[in-house]
């Protein structure tokens, strides 16, 4: 009352009295005069002061250290002021502990105040407060609270539970109050059930095996009775429990549905969804030929429908439900297509959506008016939506093949607008076009090369393209066309290369007189000058396939290739059948399942709907799946295979469009001969005339027709095993170099970085300090570097999360793959280094082990290790001493081991211990050694013979293979003298 | 479902900063929100949008209301739909406490949005968001605990939980609101791609105890199935009631019956996508004339019957953005440029049924054409025709029974208006 009546003195003076005032700023010392305040004799002093501190914690600022004074003001008649103080108890009890068991008494007091509200606002709080030591008192007033006679409590106890088995799970099992919340889905009040299966639901979530919700006939009666009176938000507690229930059979879930079905006219759309999600899962019980069947899915439209009326983000929500829904049951809103029409005032997201839904149902019916919507659209101005409608017109072609003419000439007039990207896009999609209608409507072709100079973007280039290699024999200037594109061909992307390598090929083998100068030049640009792996390897097999067999080239590269499916983009029926159990959550939005998205989930069930079963019948064995409800095969559809395999590479499916998972084409055989391919000489077409390049010549030369290394190579363990030595130690870790500074502080603007090499569980690390000498804070840190001779390159980003303070040090440790750019360095394993941060970007070389390369399948078989010991010529080898070393030879085979460079055999000659060893470098070479080690002699005398690898990457190691041994000699000898020390 | 609401605000420079912020549940750190304003800003730069982004393993599911963001933060894989209706339900009670929702009435009243965010939501569950209950025991006045401090309503658990007890009225009375919107897209072609009917009546009651309320209306299933299919129906395609509605009843037998909250809501909607002539047919000839000028000729078309007449009709016309120099000449009515929308706006303020009026616009364009692209605006026209409903849909009784025995009258008003009413441009 005091309170009140100061308000409206202070009106009457006419100054405005609201909180605001409490945020006006802070001086010096501000702290200390709250102190004060809140220890003040005055009631209004002291809530004055309380309010002040709340409005600080508002604000961000840290008033933890007037813990224990507010504490102090607890106890209060006052209950605005009670709130307060619970409120900073909430926000600051974990960071003072000990002190927040001085509340303890007051809470407990006032668990049994009078005042239902006072005992529902202490366990409520009490519950948020989570601190061990408090838990343990909570204990006996929630049990009471648990059982009050007033609803407001018990259903603000019911949730503490939930709270508590957060904090504690053991506890409150021990206590015994999961039963007492079981007891309350029985109770009176409607409020109080809803929370209650509310926690109970909680905490099933993070104990999926608990069996905790025990749903049962008579609980699911409780529930749907408790459906019809409870809050709006209860409602939704009580439907998302509900469509974890796995109904007996098909009549209990007719009935569940019946008692659902109203929750459809609710006006909250949350409701609608949840109500949704149960009528799709059960749905799936029902015969379809059941009358109450189809009756359902007539009800299911409507609702879906006026969710589009909502606000924009719950439209969001239910569209990409709705998206999942058509997918399922396409039948629920085949005839509600002009719903999903876009509006010019839906925000982005909404249009991007309803465009998704159109073209799903896009039928041989609707097909005109989707069209002409399609059309409309692209020409509106917001690029992605744009590009999306342009899609969406090549995927109706495809879908529906009376419209295909209609979708081709739609694209044609859009080509017409001449805008950029609207060109661009067409031209992807009517490549997709050409590959499901071969033969049909290539007389747009002309059209689209007319516009061959405005594509910029390399998916559009890559599809023309292919459009002019797979219709080269009616292009007349076909040659001219993707002569032009090779003019810059090391400046275009991979998509690019790739294609014109393929589409010129293709090209040659049509029209072979006049373009076998073209084909050479293009063979040579992917071969030699490209550092591409993927490029060189499908250049090679195009070189080998042309000048062994012209013929077969024929067969394989203008096989006949396997149509496009009609439906893109479709979830794999598994997910989806997930996704349909969690319509209106996060996972129905992200079309992830939660496992994907939510921390410590992994091991939860994956959800799934039920199995059909005959009237009458039991469910013995839920996880018969759909398929033999008959429901999944129809819906099956066809999804698309993954690609990039060997045969897709050959036959140029790598950009194409969706296949249909048929049988391959008959020409399997090519995978196996692939790496013979790369044997002799392939010259035989082409003449002599391309033997010149050094490379090559190299390459082809001087490999001998050896297996492929998978073919040889053990995997550890096995076999392999049988010739391990005795007296071999444990392996040691491998040799991890010191770190030494690479960038020092006054080259870098105050950045200073130090670092090795370090080969763990066989990945790569380059372990890094920075150090910030700077006054100024660093962030957004990256790392990138130069091509070098082993392709390393970082293989996630530089993960320094937080900004680097001055005088701060971060250790980073990040993991390199050896898939990047090739070029030789000198010294060989030198690596040139760009660091970014906020402030610039700075580079440094530094050097790393050789022995960093060294995999660890790199022990070769015994037999193998000795015919190949034999066969290679003594050119290949060279000869090391390595001084002042003082291991024996098993410590020293160990050792070496370690670092994966492996015994295979030792033999003792007059005194002298010879071990043989092998290594396998990460891009395939594989290094020969054997290592002499004279009793009492500090001196160790290394032979090493290099072989051959078949990767055709080692190609480029030809010509440096010295190079290699020099610097794998010079690295085993600090290895060795390393360990020495 | 693990929450935070947390409305954040977007002031000056267009840096974002935490206003008020509420921790459900313990196991999520407040600072994640700092992730959620860089990307907020980064997504308005490139004039993106998504009403749920991702850092890391945190989500965040917001809404905008005027230049405040109310961001709900989770971990866990939590009802999406739920989340947003709570968002825009917290909407709505602060507006009902404070007027309106803005940076200076959450700072003018942070003791008791604290308060009611306290009750709106325990442990990330929704809980009691009715403002006319919560304002029976959150209120701005201080309390002491002995004398008057409040307790909770009953109704707040009770099955009845939008009406107190104990409400009193001298005069008992009830006024109903039949209001239509009509939804209109039509191609530019000028066939009508979508039209659709979208209801709603809205309750003010002013009525003692606890009445029982049946609503009649001429729903044609209900006709139906009492077999009276003779008289004038209309059929409801979807329909939404209020949660005081027994909805159980109303899949039974078609009865809308209820205990009415006490003042005003909103007791059902309903939408017909029966096709219906367009009430107001607008066609347009806009002619630009690159360089020089444009020029608009529009004739808009009353399509009812004479007896109504659409009153406040505007009729919204896009033009270019960079047009100049407006001359207009219409039939009847007034013409406005409003250069901040790129419109043209004419004005009737009496549209009378079965009338047609004509309009012309020119516009001056600058020699120097703008870069920019700009989109096909259609254009909009709202209008108002009172004592008039599109679909025919009636009250045919609204019966009030309280134990008391009291009389009460109900008043029923009707009213058609345009809702989303777009016509699209050449």
């Amino acid at each position: 009352m005091e309170w009140a009546n100061q308000l409206c003195e202070n009106r009457q003076f006419g100054s405005k009295m609201t909180d605001s005032k409490y945020f006006t700023t802070t001086k010096k010392g501000e702290i200390f005069e709250l102190k004060a305040e809140l220890n003040s004799d005055k009631k209004e002093k002291k809530k004055e002061a309380v309010k002040k501190v709340i409005a600080s914690m508002t604000v961000g600022k840290d008033v933890s250290a007037l813990f224990p004074d507010v504490v102090n003001c607890m106890q209060t008649d006052n209950l605005e002021l009670k709130k307060l103080v619970y409120l900073y108890l909430m926000n600051y009890a974990k960071s003072q502990p000990d002190m927040a068991i001085m509340a303890v008494n007051t809470f407990v007091k006032d668990c049994e105040d009078a005042n239902p509200l006072i005992r529902a606002l202490a366990v409520r709080t009490m519950g948020c407060i989570r601190v061990d030591k408090i838990t343990e008192y909570l204990c006996e007033p929630l049990r009471k609270c648990l059982k009050d006679e007033d609803p407001y409590v018990r259903k603000t106890a019911a949730v503490c539970v939930a709270k508590l088995h957060d904090i504690n799970a053991q506890l409150v099992e021990d206590q015994g109050f999961l039963d007492t919340l079981k007891d309350l889905i029985s109770d009176s009040n409607p409020m109080v059930v809803a929370n209650a299966v509310a926690a109970l639901s909680e905490i099933a979530e993070s104990h999926p095996n608990s069996n905790l919700l025990d749903l049962n006939p008579q609980s699911i009666n409780k529930l749907l009775t408790a459906l019809n009176e409870c809050t709006e938000w209860g409602q939704i507690f009580i439907l998302d429990c509900l469509a974890n229930y796995t109904p007996r059979d098909d009549r209990e879930s007719q009935s569940i549905c019946e008692r659902v079905t109203p929750r459809l006219s609710h006006a909250n759309s949350a409701v609608v969804l949840s109500a949704v999600k149960v009528l799709m899962k059960f749905m799936e019980m029902l015969p379809k030929d059941l009358d109450y069947y189809s009756t359902l899915l007539k009800k299911l439209a409507p609702p879906l429908v006026t969710l589009l009326s909502a606000e924009p983000e719950l439209q969001y929500v239910a569209l990409r439900n709705i998206n999942l829904i058509v997918q399922k049951r396409p039948e629920i809103l085949k005839h509600e297509m002009k719903v999903f029409f876009v509006k010019y005032n839906d925000p982005i997201y909404v249009k991007l959506e309803k465009l998704d839904i159109m073209i799903r149902l896009a039928s041989q019916a609707n097909i005109a008016q989707v069209l002409a919507e399609l059309k409309e659209y692209a020409t509106e101005v917001d690029v992605d939506f744009v590009r999306k409608a342009v899609r969406a017109i090549g995927r109706c072609a495809i879908k529906v093949e009376q419209s295909a003419e209609r979708c081709v000439s739609t694209l044609l007039d859009l080509i017409q607008t001449k805008v950029n990207y609207v060109v661009q896009e067409a031209i992807v999609v009517i490549k997709d076009i050409f590959r499901k209608y071969p033969n049909k409507y290539e007389s747009v072709i002309a059209t689209l090369c007319e516009n061959l100079d405005s594509l910029d973007e390399p998916e559009a280039r890559a599809a023309m393209i292919w459009i002019v290699g797979e219709y080269a024999e009616r292009i007349d200037n076909a040659d001219e066309l993707l002569e032009s594109f090779l003019e810059g061909f090391h400046d275009e992307s991979t998509q690019v290369q790739l294609q014109l390598l393929t589409a010129i090929v293709k090209l040659f083998l049509k029209k072979p007189t006049e373009t076998q100068e073209l084909v050479q030049q293009v063979l040579s640009l992917a071969t030699q000058d490209s550092d591409n792996p993927d490029l060189r390897d499908r250049g090679y097999i195009y070189w080998r396939l042309l000048s062994t067999d012209p013929v077969a080239a024929k067969e394989v590269v203008l096989a006949e290739k396997p149509l496009i499916s009609e439906e893109t983009d479709l979830i794999e029926p598994t997910l989806l059948e997930e996704l349909i159990c969690h319509i209106g959550t996060l996972a129905s939005v992200y079309h992830k399942p939660p496992s994907a998205f939510v921390e410590g989930s992994r091991g939860v069930m994956h959800k799934r709907l039920p199995a059909r079963t005959g009237s009458g019948e039991s469910t013995e064995s839920p996880d018969v799946g759909t398929a033999a409800g008959g429901s999944a095969p129809e819906a099956a559809p066809s999804i698309i295979p993954s690609q990039g395999d060997l045969l897709g590479d050959l036959l140029n499916l790598d950009m194409a469009p969706p296949t249909t998972s048929g049988p391959p084409p008959p020409t399997t055989g090519m995978q196996m001969g692939g790496m013979d391919l790369l044997g002799g000489g392939l010259d035989s077409l082409l003449g002599g005339d391309i033997g010149g390049s050094p490379a090559m010549g190299a390459g082809f030369g001087a490999a001998p027709a050896v297996m492929p290394a998978s073919l040889n190579a053990p995997v550890g363990g096995g076999l392999g095993d049988l010739f391990d030595l005795g007296g071999v130690g444990m392996p040691m870790g491998a040799y991890i170099p010191p770190k030494i500074v690479w960038l020092p502080a006054m080259k870098a603007k105050g950045l200073e970085i130090s670092g090795t090499f370090a080969r763990r569980a066989g990945v790569i690390q380059m372990e890094l300090i920075l150090t910030n000498k700077a006054m100024s804070v660093m962030t957004d840190f990256a790392i990138q570097f130069n091509r070098n001779s082993f392709g390393l390159a970082p293989a996630g980003p530089l993960q320094v999360l937080t900004p680097l303070g001055p005088n701060q040090t971060i250790e980073v440790s990040l993991p390199l793959s050896t898939v990047g750019p090739v070029m030789k360095m000198d010294p060989l394993n030198n690596l040139q280094v760009a660091v970014k941060n906020n402030i610039d970007v700075f580079y440094f070389s530094c050097q790393y082990p050789i022995s960093m390369l060294f995999v660890e399948d790199g022990k070769m078989e015994r037999q193998v290790f000795l015919a190949t010991w034999k066969d290679i010529p003594n050119d290949n080898e060279s000869q090391f001493q390595i001084k002042d070393c003082h291991l024996n030879s098993d410590a020293a085979s160990s050792k070496l081991q370690g670092s994966n460079i492996f015994t295979i055999a030792k033999r003792t000659v007059e005194g002298q211990d010879m071990l043989y060893m092998s290594i396998k470098l990460s891009n395939g070479i594989w290094v020969l050694a054997e290592l002499r080690v004279q009793a009492g002699n500090s001196n160790y005398t290394m032979t090493t013979i290099r072989r051959s690898g078949s990767s055709q990457k080692m190609l480029t190691f030809f010509t440096c293979a010295a190079c290699t041994l020099t610097s794998l000699c010079c690295c085993m000898d600090l290895m060795l003298s390393q360990y020495n020390t | 479902p693990q929450l935070t609401a947390e409305p954040s605000q977007q002031g000056e420079g267009h840096m974002l900063h935490v206003l008020i912020s509420r921790n459900y549940m313990g196991n999520m750190d407040m600072n994640e929100v700092d992730h959620f304003m860089p990307i907020m800003m980064r997504m308005e730069e490139d004039a993106d949008s998504s009403p749920l982004v991702t850092h890391g393993s945190a989500h965040f599911l917001w809404i905008k209301h005027r230049n405040l963001y109310l961001v709900a933060m989770t971990k866990k894989n939590a009802n999406a739909a739920l989340v947003y209706s709570f968002l825009y339900k917290m909407v709505e009670v602060f507006k009902e406490y404070f007027k309106e929702l803005e940076e200076e009435s959450i700072r003018d009243n942070f003791v008791t949005v604290y308060e009611l965010m306290d009750e709106v939501m325990d442990f990330g569950f929704p809980q009691t968001t009715d403002s006319k209950i919560l304002q029976e025991y959150i209120t701005q006045q201080g309390h002491k605990l002995d004398v008057g401090a409040p307790r909770p309503p009953a109704t707040v658990t009770n099955a009845v939980s939008w009406r107190s007890e104990g409400i009193k009225y001298r005069k008992n009375e009830v006024f109903m609101d039949v209001i239509e919107s009509v939804n209109l897209l039509v191609s530019a072609t000028g066939s009508v791609l979508r039209s659709e009917i979208v209801g709603s009546i809205k309750l003010k009651v002013v009525l003692s105890g606890m009445p029982e309320l049946r609503l009649g209306l001429n729903d044609k299933v209900l006709f139906e199935i009492t077999g009276r299919e003779k008289s004038k129906t209309v059929e409801l395609e979807d329909v939404k009631f209020h949660q005081c509605v027994r909805l159980s009843r109303f899949e039974n037998d078609r009865t809308i019956s209820f205990i009415p909250p006490d003042g005003e809501s909103e007791l059902m909607s309903y939408r017909l996508n029966t096709t219906v002539k367009p009430l107001i047919w607008i066609e347009s000839v806009i002619e630009k004339f690159s360089h020089s000028r444009v020029e608009i000729k529009v004739k808009a078309r009353s399509q009812f019957k004479s007896r109504s007449t659409a009153n406040n009709v505007a009729i919204m016309v896009p033009v270019p953005s960079d047009a100049d120099s407006p001359k207009f000449k219409t039939s009847t009515g007034s013409c406005k440029y409003l250069p901040e929308k790129s419109v043209v706006q004419w004005n009737i303020k009496s549209f009378p049924g079965g009338k047609e009026y004509m309009m012309r616009a020119h516009f001056g364009l600058p020699s120097v054409e703008s870069t920019e692209l700009e989109g096909r605006r259609p254009i909009t026209v709202n209008f108002e025709i009172p004592y008039f409903t599109v679909s025919g849909i009636q009250v045919r009784y609204l019966k009030i029974i309280e134990k008391s025995g009291y009389e009460a009258l109900p008043w029923v008003r009707y009213i058609t208006q345009s809702g989303d009413y777009q016509l699209r441009t050449n």
